[in-house]
């Protein structure tokens, strides 16, 4: 269960971190958090950390950052987010924006002060699109597939949305076991994605409850839509909404 | 300016039409009222006007700099009156949002849920070709290639 991972990284602002070799270390170290983190593949470090059959103190030093940060967002969001969905350890929930935004953190390390990471359809982007130019970002609407919800724009932030649309029903609402139904997908955007990744995710399995509980989350707007095509948006949301 | 009066034009027409093919013709009393072209939600006495709070609701009141609203006239349809707010910058429109509508019937809402939002999305749609990057549930591999994300890669 792979995905694709695009990067952007314009090539008005004069450095390398676009070349071939940058971008191959960076790829490099994807595929090492792939093999690490993958819960699709037996032999990773989450599926052996899963199964007891290793330490913690035995698995890479990023494993013990990715469960502390899954415990604070799943104590965040009154549990509606966990690393062990079925009683299963599966982290994919923060690993893959926590991945990606790291990614677009090796191209600044790089020398890149502008460009944008998508996977999967969770983007961090980092500085401007060009001069003077921000980001714009496409949401999908997941009642017409192929088209745009709307386009939301900014410089230094994350898009992440969650929904029904590319692989059905697949978040569960940890409370009840079952998949989240409320609403046909929903977007957060944050400064990074780790954190906007998870809270999207969160909200989701939230459904109708999800508005209150983003509002109240400082620094993140939502964006959501119904399975009836209704939509509805954080009071902030609208600083993000295209206007040029 | 030009090309926005004909975008709204448009879209009252596109409303208009879409409400006028519903086979079965209801009896509602019609008093319309003409907006004010000030964003403010325009009240009718028709029995068939219904504000639903944080979804039908005027935008005027929380404008960034350089937006402006420009609210249609009502459009008096044989189901009730209908009226949008458009929120304009640029010469763009950023932002719709229905005022009012019929709810009169099962089929009035239908429209509230379906149609509206679909003429609105398409409104958006057809101004923002050029984007960077897409967001949208997370998809596999298999999925990427059918994505909107992969048409921006490939620069179409």
């Amino acid at each position: 269960m792979g995905t694709v991972v695009s990067f952007d990284v314009p090539d008005w602002a004069g450095h390398d971190a676009g070349s071939g070799a940058v971008l191959d270390g960076v790829v490099q170290w994807l595929h090492w958090v792939d093999a690490t983190f993958s819960p699709y593949r037996d032999d990773s470090e989450v599926s052996r950390f899963g199964r007891g059959s290793l330490a913690l103190a035995d698995c890479a030093p990023e494993m013990a950052e990715v469960l502390a940060a899954c415990a604070e967002v799943s104590a965040l969001s009154g549990g509606y987010f966990t690393a062990w969905p079925g009683g299963r350890f599966d982290p994919s929930g923060y690993v893959k924006g926590w991945a990606i935004e790291r990614a677009a953190a090796m191209l600044t390390a790089a020398g890149s002060a502008e460009h944008s990471v998508n996977g999967g359809g969770d983007i961090q982007c980092v500085g401007d699109r060009g001069p003077g130019q921000a980001w714009r970002v496409g949401i999908t609407d997941p009642l017409r597939p192929g088209s745009l919800a709307l386009v939301v724009t900014g410089q230094d932030f994350a898009v992440a949305t969650s929904g029904v649309a590319e692989r059905g029903a697949h978040i569960v609402n940890p409370h009840t076991g079952q998949p989240a139904a409320g609403l046909a997908s929903l977007t957060v955007v944050g400064a990074r994605l780790a954190a906007t990744d998870a809270y999207a995710t969160a909200a989701f399995a939230m459904g109708p409850g999800a508005r209150d509980w983003v509002e109240g989350l400082d620094g993140y707007e939502a964006f959501a839509i119904t399975p009836g095509g209704q939509v509805w948006q954080t009071s902030g949301f609208r600083a993000y909404l295209a206007s040029a | 300016m030009r090309r926005v009066i004909l975008a709204v034009t448009g879209t009252i027409a596109g409303l208009v039409a879409l409400l006028s093919f519903k086979a079965h013709v209801p009896t509602v009393p019609v008093a319309a009222t003409t907006g004010t072209g000030g964003g403010s939600s325009t009240s009718s006495s028709s029995s068939a006007a219904r504000t639903i709070p944080g979804e039908f609701q005027s935008v005027a009141g929380t404008l960034t700099p350089g937006e402006t609203t420009v609210t249609s006239k009502v459009a008096t349809t044989v189901y009730g009156p209908v009226q949008i707010e458009l929120v304009v910058k640029s010469h763009k429109i950023v932002k719709v949002a229905v005022l009012e509508q019929p709810t009169n019937t099962i089929h009035d809402i239908q429209i509230g849920e379906f149609a509206f939002p679909k003429l609105i999305s398409e409104t958006l749609t057809a101004q923002n070709a050029k984007v960077d990057a897409v967001s949208g549930a997370s998809y596999t591999s298999a999925g990427y290639i059918a994505s909107l994300q992969s048409a921006v890669d490939h620069g179409l």
